[in-house]
């Protein structure tokens, strides 16, 4: 058992890597993270890896997901559309999903609320309800695709948000639009300029033609067809155009940022 | 003269005691290590949202969260992708395929198979698949491209929409990647306890004699 403990790290402290890794991991989930971790650890050690300057499987893993992040972004056809359905594949009831209750889901008064912008725009004013309900809107209805797994068929109705990027004078060269939202301990989000501007993407103010309840996101939600669910922010308040990459709420936590359908 | 001919036959003899050349040896273990990472993670992903009435133990799965679960999914499908992608290349240029797996046929499989059930079945030239052998590496070989296209299918149902369209959409993908996967566990407990039976099988995969 000893000389297994060796094989496994050497050269490396172990006590020292192990919190290294615990760090930024969430709680309940850390030891099974680890344990394969460490042998991942040894497997690379055997192809004669330098693991002096602190190696950890989360590091590399974590590179890997950022090089995915780059094959993604290759992948990605700005000209590709998400399939759209009848409306008769609406998948009822549509579910609510989120990391608290519904109960706890975020009460907003859409007569005070106000959409923020900031960061490389033009025009920096503040949008009210109002003011987003004049401009014009499409429907769609796709396939919303959850990191877990299920899939449900929804129909969205807004703003393209490439329309309104436009509307604002964004430097649609920036890297990034970060949305910040009024989820309990602040969700946010940042998608990446080619999928905002995406022909799909869009500032949701309805679902299945009522104006979208508080289940779903209300007074605006992004919708972002050719990503993964957690990627179409809900509660949205306020919207950043940027070159930095400002981390997101699932995506620091592990979540890959690209996540792409 | 003879000398020389006695060396030739030497070398011949030693030649053919290679039963698995250097390459494959490689690719299956790399394999190997790959499907496992990719199917403990996969069960953690499953747990997510399950298809059927079960999850699988925390105590068999990799990644302890959903999140930690796609990290090594999404990092174990690059080996077992171009460590596939180089076995069917080699597989195909070297010949190998079609001298080893091919041809398999109803009856040889029926006469290998009650041959195995009563323990008549020669395991004295291991060079030589019998025609259980055959299908069932043969049939592996479709599995797990079968399972390579259905993850390629969910993960882009937007980007490779017409993959996931030809395994009849998003939600039935995920069902064929199910499926494919119990195929594939099912086939390595077989083949596991198979190797063990025959350990001489094993020690061919291992030092290639």
């Amino acid at each position: 058992m000893g000389r297994m403990r060796n094989l496994l790290i050497p050269g490396v402290d172990k006590t020292l890597l192990v919190r290294d890794a615990v760090k930024s991991m969430p709680d309940l989930t850390r030891r099974r993270f680890i344990t394969g971790g460490a042998s991942l650890g040894a497997l690379t050690l055997l192809t004669g890896c330098d693991v002096t300057d602190s190696f950890s499987a989360e590091e590399m893993l974590k590179q890997v997901s950022k090089f995915n992040d780059g094959v993604q972004a290759l992948i990605f056809n700005p000209h590709a559309m998400a399939p759209t359905y009848p409306e008769s594949a609406i998948t009822k009831p549509f579910p609510f999903n989120g990391y608290y209750d519904i109960d706890d889901a975020p009460e907003i008064d859409g007569k005070s609320w106000k959409l923020e912008v900031r960061g490389l725009v033009d025009n920096k004013k503040s949008w009210t309800l109002d003011e987003l309900y004049q401009l014009p809107q499409v429907k769609q209805v796709t396939r919303h695709i959850c990191v877990e797994g299920w899939s449900a068929i929804g129909s969205w109705t807004g703003v393209p948000l490439r329309d309104f990027l436009k509307l604002i004078g964004a430097d649609t060269r920036a890297k990034y639009v970060w949305f910040q939202c009024a989820d309990r301990d602040g969700y946010n989000s940042p998608l990446d300029m080619p999928s905002a501007l995406h022909a799909q993407t869009q500032m949701s103010f309805k679902f299945g033609d009522e104006i979208l309840p508080r289940a779903y996101g209300f007074p605006m939600r992004i919708r972002v067809p050719t990503k993964l669910g957690f990627k179409s922010p809900k509660y949205v308040i306020s919207m950043e155009v940027t070159n930095d990459y400002k981390g997101g709420f699932w995506e620091d936590q592990g979540y890959n940022s690209f996540s792409g359908s | 003269m003879s000398a020389v001919t006695v060396s030739d036959e030497q070398a011949t003899s030693t030649k053919a005691k290679v039963i698995q050349p250097a390459w494959v040896r490689a690719l299956h273990w790399t394999n190997a290590f790959a499907m496992v990472l990719m199917i403990m993670s996969g069960w953690q992903i499953y747990n997510a949202s399950p298809l059927f009435g079960f999850t699988f133990s925390s105590s068999i799965t990799l990644g302890g969260w959903l999140g930690g679960a796609l990290l090594w999914h999404f990092a174990a499908m690059w080996l077992l992708m171009v460590n596939g992608l180089i076995y069917l290349v080699m597989g195909l240029v070297t010949g190998r395929f079609r001298r080893k797996l091919l041809p398999i046929t109803p009856e040889g499989v029926i006469s290998d198979t009650k041959a195995a059930l009563t323990g008549k079945l020669s395991h004295a030239d291991l060079t030589r698949y019998n025609q259980v052998q055959k299908l069932l590496y043969a049939g592996v070989i479709i599995v797990g491209i079968l399972i390579v296209l259905s993850g390629l299918a969910i993960w882009k149902p937007v980007q490779f929409q017409y993959l996931t369209a030809l395994f009849g959409g998003y939600e039935a993908a995920r069902y064929v990647h199910f499926f494919c996967m119990a195929g594939i566990v099912a086939f390595m407990v077989i083949h596991v306890v198979l190797a063990l039976l025959v350990p001489k099988s094993l020690r061919a995969m291992i030092i290639g004699r």
